[in-house]
């Protein structure tokens, strides 16, 4: 019979993070299958005159749309029939193959089926995708974007934000809007304090696809990302649009010389009821050949905002990084998801992080926000301002390039300030409503938009909606910016635009450095061939990297101290063996004289004194000597139960370390260890002077209770290192042991 | 000197190696455009476009680093430099699902191949106009 048991810890389990998600078995037919769906087509090709007649499985009267698409625009004919005859499992091994170079990968992914191009990842595991993804990543150096927006929608929040995000090394950022109509001013803001941020910093808004086209062509925004495709023809016709009308509008942006990216992602078929019984990764596949096919230089994907989906399924993570992948291998542009919120695990969250941030992507994340979540208008993101020194400290750790930069508050403010002064002087120069100075002071140190004086929210739609419908551009923001003394930001907003008549920025991967240089996969391909080849963290980006502003000098710890002023230890000669009912305090080295203070922070003349008083109070004697020819606490301890007369000595680190030891034992046998000298009192000192004596005089003592921190060691294994190292450094082999006669001042 | 080997005497970026040489849409040298240019009003956006030769050299780079497809879209983007804003977002509307008979997307693609000589445009939305009549994307009642 099965008796009504609950299991404590099941019950803590069920209440973590991680069970707040919603997991759920595959499901092929509803399309919850992330990988290897039973009714995913298999690859096949035919070719005549030069033209697809069939592809994985299906001959051209039988091709929908999309189909139709890929045959037509992104499968290279040339290519196709050679690369179709490898094995599945021989491509899968050149993507990990060091010895087979990026463009070789490419050419072949260039002439496969979708059907195939799936065949290829079901044979990756994660780290092989990882690998294969450090060198199929299009540009040579990896970088992020950024999200900026706020619920008030306040454009002086938002320049500042935007600046911030620009001296934190983000190479784009991104805005949307919560009432379409203030997307003028969004995107104004947005373009202003970028260039305040970092000069070549590029900007888009995320809105109505001709709204954004608009905006563009004044100049307000340098790229797009607004291009959405789904791998079905009933999907693509929900987001109204189809392969082609998706095509002219990547050739519509770049005739106006701003760089576009499409947007796909596993699971969006599927959450509009239209997957066909597919795998999230083979819709995924005919999605970034589309957006292959229709020229677009690259795409951000990696599930996007469906991200929950497939990691509700088994496979889901995995799945997602195949998909960016495959995006690479194609010679695309990836900037890899991680935007929108993925999990309520921490752990979760870094775990599925570290598969584009470790080999690299062209963007890591498809948008990591500068603020807090609650401002977050793209629906609250996967990481967020609190997360910045995170990811700062894993770029350290790993050193990987995870695309920031450590700054200094100081600079923040001050880069903010000149943000939201300069959007300050556009809005009065060009008769928009008036920013206050109070509004500018709120935006230099705001957490969030709660810190922000309300705006007349009706008097900034209409001016932005007359500014919308002026024939006034990015060019009067120029004048706006050189008449009121902001010449630099005046000139870097001006070469943005500039940059458009150049149109290097059009092609693959491109991003600017801080002096308008152009990095792209054009003139500055990933060429990673392994070991020793390829972007390597090095020189001063890893300087930089390596200098968060809260690490410490190490010699600022340490080297002030000197000997403790209330405790004179005067040595009267070598020590000897004594007899008798005592116990022979062993000090280390350092102790008292070029050192004063334990872990905990108790003065070495306290804890010298608290031991001797314990030990007289169970009537015993003491003496004190200092071992000069060892720092290890058993070494000391030891040393000094030879000498004592009851074979009892208490060994005591100059760090506040301490035990009791006796004679005979091997070293590492002591009887009693105050090992955690962080948390120890003068009680606890005390405590052990009385057990040693009881030992002494052959009583049973009670051992010292002690304080358990776990995280003591953890924030003190610095501290501990540096002060042992003081003590090592006092070690005289040729003083021995010496007797001390001790007085407190 | 022919188109080739025009093309063949440009490096990638332009930016870097023939600013001096580059002209907007408008038919400015680039290096006219400076602060004080634009503060007494001597520019206007014209001269902030880019002209359909910058992108077809662009189209030149893409496709010599193997990006065909992206060569194929700054192509017709070229194309497209000579067709106003407005027309542009009408091409567009045209282009999405159920809004055009095949006979007006073939219209379509006749007028922007004999007013802005956008041959390449001109086949893509001729590609369209079938594709659409096969796989049933054309305005409803007249497929």
């Amino acid at each position: 019979m099965q008796r009504n048991e609950q299991s404590k810890r099941f019950a803590k389990l069920s209440q973590r993070d991680i069970n707040k998600e919603v997991f759920v078995d595959e499901l092929p037919e509803l399309g919850l299958i992330v990988m290897n769906s039973p009714t995913d087509p298999s690859p096949s090709i035919k070719i005549q005159d030069g033209k697809i007649v069939e592809m994985d499985g299906r001959d051209t009267a039988d091709f929908d749309a999309i189909d139709r698409f890929i045959a037509q625009y992104a499968i290279d004919v040339e290519r196709a029939a050679d690369a179709m005859e490898l094995e599945s499992v021989e491509i899968a091994r050149m993507l990990v193959d060091i010895h087979v170079p990026q463009r070789r990968v490419m050419d072949i992914f260039a002439g496969l089926t979708p059907a195939m191009i799936a065949e290829v990842m079901g044979h990756l595991n994660v780290v092989e995708m990882m690998m294969a993804m450090q060198k199929m990543r299009q540009r040579k150096k990896p970088a992020d974007q950024a999200h900026v927006t706020n619920w008030k929608e306040n454009p002086t929040l938002l320049a500042a934000d935007a600046a911030e995000a620009g001296l934190r090394g983000f190479a784009e950022e991104e805005t949307t809007v919560r009432v379409a109509r203030m997307a003028p001013f969004s995107a104004l803001a947005l373009l202003i304090g970028s260039q305040v941020g970092r000069p070549g910093v590029m900007t888009q808004i995320s809105c109505e696809e001709s709204l954004n086209l608009r905006l563009a062509m004044k100049g307000l925004a340098t790229y797009a990302e607004t291009l959405s495709v789904y791998g079905t023809i009933p999907s693509f016709l929900d987001g109204d649009d189809t392969p082609w009308s998706k095509g002219i509008l990547a050739s519509a942006y770049a005739s106006r010389g701003i760089k576009s990216r499409f947007t796909s992602g596993s699971g969006s078929e599927a959450l509009m009821g239209y997957g066909f019984g597919w795998s999230m990764l083979y819709l995924e596949i005919r999605c970034i050949l589309m957006v292959k096919g229709a020229g677009s230089q690259g795409v951000q994907n990696g599930s996007i905002s469906c991200i929950a989906l497939p990691e509700s399924l088994p496979n889901g993570v995995r799945g997602v990084l195949a998909e960016n992948l495959v995006a690479a291998a194609l010679g695309l542009e990836v900037a890899a998801g991680n935007d929108a919120m993925s999990s309520h695990s921490q752990m979760r969250k870094t775990a599925k992080l570290m598969l584009q941030m470790l080999p690299g992507t062209d963007f890591i994340t498809s948008g990591h926000s500068v603020m807090p979540r609650k401002d977050n208008l793209f629906g609250g993101g996967n990481f967020d301002a609190e997360d910045m020194d995170d990811w700062l400290v894993i770029q350290r750790d790993m050193q990987v390039d995870g695309g920031l930069r450590p700054v200094r508050e100081e600079d923040v403010l001050s880069i903010r300030r000149k943000g939201a002064l300069a959007i300050q002087a556009v809005f009065h120069e060009m008769g928009f409503p008036e920013i206050s100075d109070e509004e500018v002071e709120a935006a230099v140190t705001a957490f969030s938009s709660d810190d922000m004086p309300d705006r007349n929210s009706v008097e900034d739609l209409a001016a932005a909606d007359a500014f919308l419908e002026s024939d006034r551009t990015a060019l009067d923001v120029v004048k706006a910016l050189a008449k009121n003394g902001f010449d630099d930001v005046a000139e870097s907003v001006l070469e943005m635009q500039r940059q458009r008549v150049l149109a290097d920025y059009l092609h693959t991967a491109a991003v600017f450095d801080e002096k308008f240089n152009v990095l792209s996969a054009v003139n500055t391909p990933n060429d990673y061939e392994g070991p020793g080849t390829g972007y390597r963290v090095e020189g001063n980006r890893w300087e930089e990297i390596c200098a968060l502003p809260q690490a410490l000098d190490p010699k600022s710890l340490v080297e002030a101290e000197t000997g403790d002023e209330r405790l004179l230890l005067e040595p009267v000669g070598p020590a000897v063996k004594g007899e008798g009912d005592e116990v022979v305090v062993a000090v280390g080295a350092a102790y008292g004289t070029v050192m004063n203070r334990t872990l905990a922070d108790l003065s070495h003349a306290d804890v010298l004194k608290a031991i001797l008083d314990g030990i007289a109070a169970e009537g015993a004697r003491a003496r004190i000597v200092k071992v000069w020819h060892g720092a290890d606490v058993a070494n000391i301890g030891l040393s000094g139960a030879k000498l004592s007369g009851s074979g009892i000595g208490i060994g005591l680190q100059s760090k506040g370390t301490a035990l009791i030891h006796k004679k005979g034992l091997p070293p590492l046998n002591n009887l009693e260890l105050l090992s955690m000298a962080p948390n120890l009192t003068l009680e606890s000192y005390r405590s052990l002077g009385r057990n040693a004596a009881c030992y002494a005089t052959g009583r049973s003592p009670h051992p010292v209770p002690m304080k358990i921190d776990n995280m003591a060691r953890l924030r003190l294994i610095v501290h501990t290192m540096l002060l042992h190292h003081r003590e090592v450094r006092q070690i005289d082999p040729d003083r021995g042991i010496e007797e001390l006669e001790v007085t407190f001042q | 000197m022919n188109d080739a080997s025009k093309r063949n005497s440009y490096q990638f970026p332009l930016g870097k190696h023939h600013r001096s040489e580059i002209t907007t849409k408008s038919g400015r040298p680039l290096e006219e455009l400076g602060i004080e240019q634009v503060s007494s009003g001597q520019v206007d956006s014209d001269d902030v476009s880019v002209s359909a030769e910058t992108l077809e050299l662009q189209a030149a780079f893409a496709r010599e680093s193997g990006y065909a497809e992206v060569a194929a879209n700054l192509t017709r983007a070229a194309e497209m430099t000579r067709i106003p804003n407005s027309e542009i977002l009408e091409i567009y509307e045209a282009l999405r699902p159920g809004r055009s008979t095949y006979y007006e997307l073939l219209s379509v693609s006749q007028r922007v191949a004999s007013m802005y000589s956008a041959q390449h445009t001109a086949a893509y939305i001729r590609e369209a106009a079938d594709a659409y009549r096969d796989t049933g994307m054309l305005k409803v009642d007249e497929k």
